[in-house]
């Protein structure tokens, strides 16, 4: 039980404090790819602290709903990092079927980004929440079945189970699990090809403009939010392309994890640079191609037809 | 200790005369809008009271209580057990809420007499339907509860759609009822001709009859669950009707659907595998076709009629994987699927209930239903907006809430088909099952948040009366109750589950041993009602933290929304419900019969007089149904003319008949 609390808050500690490094990594691979500089790696962090430094203003169109979504989004989507394990020791997962409750907990995140969004009465973050509302919805079901046919790989109901007991991945799961989990990634922290998380036009953007009349201490929660479940994702493709390995030790083990990590800010950022956010008609064909990828994952996982 | 339960057959007889009172008082009195709801409301109580206390022995009883009344041509046998039981915990918690918020409803308007009466007469109907343990007790139980609601369907009499939607309701309640017929005539003939539930368990039915039966119970119970194809009539009644008769209707009238499933399947046991995956199929498309046409309604309460589609769906899947799970005796899908589909019963009824007398409240007070029509109401109407939200929240299954506890046991139900079974089909049907959850779960997201968000919140889209402001203290009282239990089987189902849930769960198990899943049960709830509870803490922390260190500049506050430069943004540019959910609608526009009428004036100088209307059309209505109909009218009349209303003719028929069953019975039988 012990071990239980500790790896819980280690999880959460390090979704806090290394989340805005990740998004930072991201930021200087795409300034690198654009030929500048960039920023700094700990950027964010400033960023972050500014904006809590700040005054918040109210418009007088918002209700409480405004007031209290995002202090609401970000205890939501920290306590979603509970269930994935960030030191690979042998314990008990919380419990079975912990994945719905993971979802789940992000869903509700949403759906007070969505009301707030709805709150200010303008038409632009309308458009956000309505594309937003949209793209998770179909985005849900891809989730599902990515993680249940790396669940059924290991025959376990628990993914933080499935994760750990990952010791000796098998190329055809990593394959068609983890493309489909990068286009989970992208969709849900709403990156290119998706959502441009730089662009500021209205018309172009989702997740961006649905936080256009926040400020000061309330953006700064929010952002911050985005920044978690962008680690929370990354760190799931992370424990299931990282094998877990006893025989090696603990510092050895988050090290090659770290690594693995930064590598997949490094990708996320490079598809960023190459990429251009395409037309919002072609968005559920990306979708819907993910979930065939993750149905035809589930099918190797089910029957373990092609062993490589 | 008197477990009999003829109170709670008084009770309801003195619900069902209470109907009578507004017969007998004078008009003018002011004790005649107040005396039937008030009567209904307390004897509602005082029966919940009274079963909550004999509950433990409905379960621990071998033998359910029983009361025989012995009437000259049949015999009425009413008892309950675990199932029934469970079912009419929310008639009563739904009864009590909508008829002390019907008190006030129509404070605004005249009532009819009638209405009392009609109301009363259907809980009084549906009470009897789940007591009933005779096949003749239930049918004329079920034919009182479907005519009292086709005539309350109707109250709004000068309305023509109200006529349209009473009439289609009540053909389609017949034609079930006719299928309602032939089902029990198989059961009663396979049982010799006994008419008793208690003689039709464990019938020796070969297993072509068997899954006959069960078809022809679909179909019967089907036009009243309201799943797809059966679910035409659903979104035409429920916004023709009064709001606290839809909360009836929608939160248990429809739920006597999925009883009688449940009843007929405890009769033709052992179950069929097919019979799983065809509730899992039909529950799936129910549940995505249902949201779908939900998102792309104008209308509040035609959108809460579709979203009623919706989560019979979700309870078919329950129901559906529950079969799968006996089939190949896997105790872990048999409990989690009923359990869910079972709490999903209870649940829906409270937080639809709930949507309903919101929708109610609003139309009430704004007089328009029209989504389009309405918006920034949570100023005016804090209560309800709250009441209404909370209600959204419940529906779309997400945590802290009812709805997530009963999608929850499903979701279990189907990833552990998914995971851990061995057959290709159960895996890939599970799959499929909690697939399809996550699409329905995600869409009523995006359903739920739109439609609060566009009523509730940002400004008013068309010029709003000022005046516009909350409903009376006795339907918040009524909303109130059934968000308190929401809240309260969201958090607190750890206390509550194991004993009521349970035993009505085992009425379905078909005798295979599912301890070690209640068992299982009982601690998943237990860590998620921990961890839930450790992150309301946590945003309770965090919400004071955020108050007390953020700055406000309190002259500044006055600021309006961020329009990016324009210099002048109208309330009627904000998005609207068409607007939110055109993404999906668009998507999927050749499944959803989906219109746009524009008019538009493309020339250098364009006139006003614009409009645009977007229309979703309910095609397996429009383009199977009427045409079906319209051709069986056609074919029907050709014999009419022997209908001419000549006397001379109708004798003529008359001798005619006579003369051949004599020549019948004297030349060829015996």
């Amino acid at each position: 039980m012990n071990y239980k609390l500790l790896n819980l808050t280690v999880s959460v500690l390090a979704a806090l404090i290394i989340s805005p490094l990740f998004a930072g990594i991201i930021v200087k691979t795409k300034a690198l790819f654009a030929g500048r500089k960039g920023q700094s790696f700990f950027q964010i962090y400033f960023n972050l602290f500014k904006l809590f430094k700040k005054q918040v203003v109210y418009s007088k169109t918002t209700t409480v709903i405004f007031k209290i979504a995002p202090a609401i989004i970000f205890v939501l989507t920290l306590s979603s990092t509970i269930f994935i394990p960030v030191i690979p020791v042998d314990i008990e997962p919380l419990f079975s079927g912990d994945m719905i409750l993971m979802i789940y907990l992000l869903g509700l995140a949403r759906l007070f980004l969505i009301l707030s969004s709805l709150d200010t009465g303008s038409s632009f973050e309308g458009m956000g929440a309505s594309r937003e509302a949209f793209y998770s919805a179909l985005i849900e079901p891809v989730i599902f079945i990515v993680l249940i046919s790396i669940m059924k790989f290991f025959s376990t109901t628990s993914i933080a189970q499935a994760l750990f007991h990952n010791t000796s991945p098998d190329s055809v799961l990593l394959i068609f699990a983890g493309i489909p989990l990068f286009i989970v990634i992208l969709v849900e922290n709403s990156r290119i090809p998706f959502d441009d998380p730089e662009t500021h036009l209205e018309l172009t953007m989702i997740h961006e403009v649905m936080i256009l009349d926040n400020s000061g201490p309330s953006l700064g929660l929010m952002e911050y939010a985005s920044y978690i479940k962008l680690w929370f994702f990354s760190l799931i493709l992370t424990s299931l392309l990282v094998p877990t390995m006893p025989d090696y030790g603990i510092a050895v083990q988050l090290a090659v994890s770290a690594a693995v990590i930064a590598f997949i800010a490094v990708l996320i950022g490079i598809v960023e640079s190459v990429f251009a956010r395409v037309s919002l008609i072609k968005i559920p064909q990306f979708i819907i191609t993910a979930g065939v990828i993750a149905l035809m994952g589930f099918f190797f996982s089910a029957t373990r037809v092609l062993v490589w | 200790m008197n477990n009999s339960i003829s109170p709670l057959i008084i009770l309801t007889i003195i619900t069902a005369a209470a109907g009578l009172l507004p017969f007998l008082i004078s008009e003018k009195s002011r004790l005649y809008r107040s005396v039937s709801p008030v009567v209904i409301f307390i004897s509602s109580i005082i029966s919940l009271i009274y079963l909550l206390f004999i509950w433990p022995d409905i379960v621990s009883n071998g033998s359910p209580v029983i009361l025989g009344w012995q009437m000259p041509f049949a015999k009425l046998i009413f008892s309950i057990d675990a199932l029934s039981g469970f079912i009419l915990i929310p008639l009563y918690i739904l009864t009590a809420a909508s008829s002390v918020y019907g008190w006030k409803y129509f404070d605004s308007h005249k009532i009819e007499k009638s209405h009392w009466f009609f109301f009363s007469l259907l809980t009084s109907g549906m009470f009897f339907v789940l007591v009933s343990q005779n096949a003749i007790a239930f049918i004329i139980s079920w034919e009182i509860m479907s005519v009292s609601s086709f005539f309350l369907v109707i109250t709004d009499k000068e309305k023509k759609e109200s006529m349209r939607a009473g009439l289609i309701y009540l053909i389609t309640a017949h034609v079930g009822l006719a299928f309602m017929f032939i089902t029990f005539f198989m059961l009663a003939k396979t049982a010799g001709g006994s008419f008793d539930f208690s003689s039709w368990k464990n019938l020796d039915i070969s297993s072509f009859k068997a899954g006959l039966i069960f078809i022809t119970a679909l179909i019967s119970f089907g036009t009243k669950a309201g799943f797809v194809p059966f679910h035409v009539w659903l979104p035409l009644a429920h916004p023709a009707a009064p709001s606290h008769v839809s909360a009836l209707m929608s939160g248990i009238m429809i739920k006597m659907g999925i009883y009688g499933i449940l009843r007929v399947l405890t009769f033709i046991t052992p179950f069929q595998t097919w019979w799983g995956i065809l509730l899992i199929v039909l529950g799936a498309i129910s549940g995505v076709l249902g949201i779908l046409f939900a998102n792309g309604q104008h209308d509040l309460k035609k959108m809460l009629g579709y979203s009623s589609v919706e989560n019979i769906g979700i309870i078919l899947l329950g129901i559906g994987v529950g079969i799968v799970g006996v089939t190949i005796d896997s105790q872990t899908l048999i409990f989690f699927g009923f359990a869910g589909a079972l709490l999903h019963v209870f649940n829906h009824a409270m937080f639809k209930g709930l949507l309903f007398m919101g929708a109610g409240a609003v139309i009430r007070q704004t007089g328009t239903g029209d989504i389009d029509r309405l918006g920034g109401l949570a100023g005016k109407m804090p209560l309800t907006s709250i009441l209404f939200i909370t209600g959204s929240i419940a529906i779309t299954g997400l945590p802290f809430f009812n709805g997530f506890i009963s999608e929850f046991m499903i979701y279990f139900s189907s990833m552990y088909g998914a995971i851990k079974s061995d057959s290709i089909m159960i895996i890939f049907s599970s799959l499929f099952a909690g697939a399809a959850l996550a699409l329905i779960g995600g869409l009523a997201v995006a359903n739920f948040t739109k439609v609060s968000g566009t009523v509730f919140l940002g400004e008013p889209r068309v010029q709003q009366s000022s005046s516009v402001k909350d409903v009376p203290f006795a339907m918040i009282l009524g909303m109130g109750i059934l968000a308190a239990v929401c809240i309260i089987i969201g958090m607190g189902s750890y206390f509550i589950i194991p004993q009521y849930l349970y035993n009505p769960v085992l009425e379905m198990t078909t005798g295979i041993n599912v301890n070690g899943s209640a068992d299982l049960m009982t601690q998943m709830i237990m860590i998620i009602t921990i961890i839930l509870s450790a992150i309301l803490l946590l945003i309770g922390i965090s919400l004071l933290l955020y108050k007390f260190f953020t700055k406000t500049d309190d002259e500044n506050v006055e600021v309006g929304t961020w329009d990016c430069g324009y210099s002048n943004p109208l309330p009627s540019m904000q998005y609207t419900s068409s607007s939110f959910a055109s993404p999906a609608i668009k998507y999927v526009s050749f499944l959803m019969g989906f219109k746009i009428d524009k008019k538009s004036d493309s020339r250098i100088f364009p006139a006003s007089g614009w409009s645009f209307k977007s229309t979703v059309n309910d095609w397996i209505l429009t383009r199977i149904y009427e045409p079906f109909t319209a051709y069986t009218a056609r074919v029907l009349r050709t014999p009419r003319f022997l209908q001419n209303g000549k006397t001379g003719a109708y004798v003529l028929y008359i001798a005619v008949t006579i003369i051949s069953l004599i020549i019948w019975m004297f030349g060829f039988g015996s």
